[in-house]
């Protein structure tokens, strides 16, 4: 059975790399990463691709670092509006 | 994996749901944007003032709330609090916070008006106007972070030290037959006639900020009311000045803090 | 047509407040002040729906007024000397963030618990700053009940112009004189919003009432702003009764109350043959030092009066430079002197005896 599927994008320059989202993950879907960033802290990324969108990790965040996305259908169909392009592309899929 | 190449609309669509989610319409959280500002805060990593404050705004921006809230930060760790609140914010000498806020809220009944306060400032300096504001009844609201110490002047005991707590001034543990038991300012306030919802809160795990988050709506509901004072304390952290990492606080926070300051409702309208 | 009442000065001040539109007092019992608290707490809320609170303390008082003040309601507080020590770290708050209010000492004897008779005391701390930091209220010093009533209005219209506080500063035995007072008609409580005022957000951007400024180079472009004011003040804001000065071989200067005891001196010095005349500091910051240099010009003597050991005479020394011989006469401990004693030393320290 197909898992919820979320994600979440970090905005590294606020982060302070206190780790309090990755103690609040379930999924064990975020790390520190191993570079600093302007104001001197171990950000956080994204390590596993896991995420369920629940929002633990934001919801901890005392720097409101973290917007988490959650797969719904309604917003399937928003993407499919969204996506007109032509043109040659190449892209990894997984299969 | 496999590479491919794709030449329709109708492949790239796929691929766009495949490799990102990441869109307006597919958010569950972000961080409130009017009520706070996009602007790093001063506090120490992992230090749950941001969190209060992003739970401030989250709350005052979903109630519509922007124009008519005027709140107010003493001195303490949230003396800038105005920095991040987009709000109308006045600050406090330490310990007035809550007189500051009567004055604006007599003159201005109809704004809906908060402190925000921490243990030094409401449970030392500030315990007279902590309890007639209370006991007046004031239709205010009062955020009580319970830290457990002096943050802003570097790790001192304050009232809610907890006992054999070590602090700069309580170098070999507070001493409670010298310098007296914590302080339970909520139990305290909770006795009064004039406030009408007291509870205890924290926002180390996420359940508990969505407990918070319910605890701050409800007040601003109540205080739109007329119903009296409404008293919110959080039981918070200070990985500085307690010496720990924020994940070490939290767990510390709840092995020692929450025993002593259990959480939950001391007061509620229909007195459960 | 005028409205005469015989009234004590606490009362036809707190009349005043209600009459100028007051919209909130915040006060704590002590005599020889609680008359204003009193007689607010009777009269004024369901004549105009003016706010009045007794506070748990002045420091609670002085704090309630520092956040109605932000909001740019007229708003103001009383009390006498002790309390008016416990509000000083609020008050010095009340200047660096620039509100207008009303503070009015109800000077008694101190230091310490004192007496609760009239006295001057608290001169320094009310010109001076009194509290931490650069910084002056404006002080106006009433010597009649119609003044303890006409300086209300006057207060609030220099706190407003200047976004300073103002405090009258008068004492225990004007407080309680009764005299005749001409009473100004209600004004309407009509609230404008003011631009910098904390009163819900307006424009997309939160205000901010404070008075903290981190970074030492910003608190100094502060402090600058703030001694620009006071200059500006000095510059527009002096002002003084001369009374039968110029043909006077003597000044007697004096302020408040002990003026008044002065100007009856001065009667019976002439009666005597001897030219006395009275120059009054009504503004004690700013402080008249120009015009009491011109006045005093020339003359063989001033004698400082006050109900102290001596405060406002630095103030008189320094606008005079040297130039005229200054005695100091003083009562302390909530004695007022008597116009016979004062001139018995006008006579002693310049007449009499060697000067
Ligand atoms: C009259 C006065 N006394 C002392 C201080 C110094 N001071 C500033 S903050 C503070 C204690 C702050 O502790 P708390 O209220 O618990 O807030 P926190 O910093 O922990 O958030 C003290 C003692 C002050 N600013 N004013
Ligand atoms: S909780 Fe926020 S600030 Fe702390 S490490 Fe995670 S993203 Fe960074
Ligand atoms: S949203 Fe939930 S699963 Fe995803 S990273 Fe945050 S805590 Fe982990
Ligand atoms: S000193 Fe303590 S209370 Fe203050 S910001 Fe740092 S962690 Fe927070």
């Amino acid at each position: 059975m197909a898992k919820v599927k979320g994600d979440i994008v970090i905005d590294i320059e606020k982060c302070k790399g206190c780790e309090l989202c990755i103690a609040a993950c379930p999924q064990g879907t975020l790390e520190k990463s191993k570079h600093v960033n302007q104001k001197g802290y171990l950000y956080i990324v994204k390590v596993e691709d896991n995420c369920t969108g629940c929002a633990n990790c934001a919801l901890v965040c005392p720097d409101a670092v973290i917007t988490v996305y959650r797969q719904t259908s309604k917003a399937k169909q928003q993407v499919a509006k969204i996506s007109n392009v032509t043109g040659d592309l190449t892209v990894t899929v997984k299969e | 994996m496999s590479e491919k190449k794709m030449l329709d609309d109708q492949h790239y669509e796929e691929m766009i749901q495949e490799e990102s989610i990441c869109i307006n319409d597919n958010i569950v959280y972000e961080a409130p944007k009017s009520a706070l500002y996009d602007t790093p805060m001063h506090y120490c990593p992992g230090c749950g003032h941001g969190v209060v404050h992003r739970l401030l705004a989250e709350v005052i921006e979903e109630m519509g709330i922007l124009n008519d809230v005027i709140g107010v930060a003493p001195v303490g760790c949230s003396v800038l609090a105005y920095n991040y609140l987009n709000i109308d914010m006045s600050e406090a000498a330490h310990g007035r916070a809550s007189a500051v806020a009567t004055g604006i809220k007599r003159v201005l009944p109809e704004k809906l008006v908060f402190s925000y306060q921490g243990d030094g400032d409401l449970a030392a300096i500030g315990t007279g106007e902590t309890i007639h504001t209370c006991n007046r009844g004031e239709n205010i609201l009062i955020i009580f972070i319970n830290n457990g110490i002096y943050g802003m002047t570097g790790g001192q005991m304050a009232p809610t030290t907890l006992p054999d707590m070590k602090s700069t001034t309580s170098p070999f543990g507070r001493d409670v037959i010298t310098m007296g038991a914590p302080l339970k300012m909520t139990d305290l306030v909770a006795q009064l006639p004039g406030t009408y919802y007291v509870t205890r809160q924290s926002v180390h795990k996420p359940t508990n900020v969505r407990k918070m988050k319910k605890a701050i709506q409800k007040s601003f509901e109540y205080q739109k009311q007329n119903k009296g004072t409404c008293f919110i304390e959080v039981v918070s952290n200070c990985p500085s000045n307690w010496k720990m990492t924020p994940v070490e606080s939290n767990k510390w926070l709840e092995d020692n803090m929450l025993p002593y300051y259990p959480l939950g409702d001391l007061k509620t309208p229909d007195g459960k | 047509m005028k409205e005469l009442k015989l009234m004590k000065g606490n009362e036809a001040l707190a009349e005043a407040a209600i009459r100028a539109g007051c919209d909130a007092y915040f006060g704590y019992p002590i005599t020889p002040q609680s008359e204003v608290l009193e007689y607010l707490s009777r009269e004024a809320n369901n004549r105009t729906g003016m706010t009045v609170l007794q506070a748990e303390s002045e420091i609670a008082s002085i704090n309630m007024v520092y956040g109605a003040a932000g909001t740019g309601k007229k708003v103001m507080t009383s009390s006498s000397s002790p309390g008016i020590s416990l509000m000083q770290e609020g008050i010095s708050y009340i200047a660096c963030a620039e509100l207008p209010c009303l503070l009015v000492n109800v000077n008694r004897g101190g230091p310490g618990l004192g007496t609760i008779q009239p006295a001057q005391g608290d001169y320094f701390q009310s010109v001076k700053g009194g509290g931490h930091g650069d910084y002056r209220l404006i002080v106006l010093a009433p010597s009649t009940v119609q003044e303890m009533a006409d300086f209300v209005g006057l207060s609030f219209e220099l706190a407003f112009k200047y976004r300073n506080p103002v405090l009258i500063l008068t004492d225990g035995a004007l407080g309680q004189m009764m005299e005749k007072v001409e009473l100004k008609p209600q004004m309407s409580r009509e609230f404008k919003e003011l631009e910098w005022a904390t009163t819900g957000r307006k424009n997309g951007n939160g205000r901010v009432i404070t008075s903290l400024h981190l970074k030492p180079d910003e608190m100094e472009v502060l402090n600058h702003h703030l001694q620009k004011k006071y200059r500006e003040i000095e510059k527009n804001e002096i002002r003084y009764q001369a009374i039968n000065c110029e043909d006077a071989d003597y000044i007697i200067v004096a302020y408040g109350l002990v003026a008044r005891i002065c100007q009856k001196s001065a009667d019976l010095a002439r009666e005597k043959g001897i030219k006395v005349g009275v120059f009054r500091p009504i503004t004690l910051f700013p402080f008249p030092y120009q015009q009491l240099k011109e006045v005093a010009s020339n003359k063989k003597g001033i004698l400082d009066v006050e109900m102290n050991s001596g405060q406002m005479i630095e103030d008189v020394r320094l606008a005079l430079e040297g130039s005229v011989p200054v005695r100091f006469h003083g009562r302390m401990g909530g004695i007022v002197p008597s116009p016979e004693e004062i001139l018995d030393k006008l006579e002693e320290k310049f007449i009499g005896g060697a000067v």
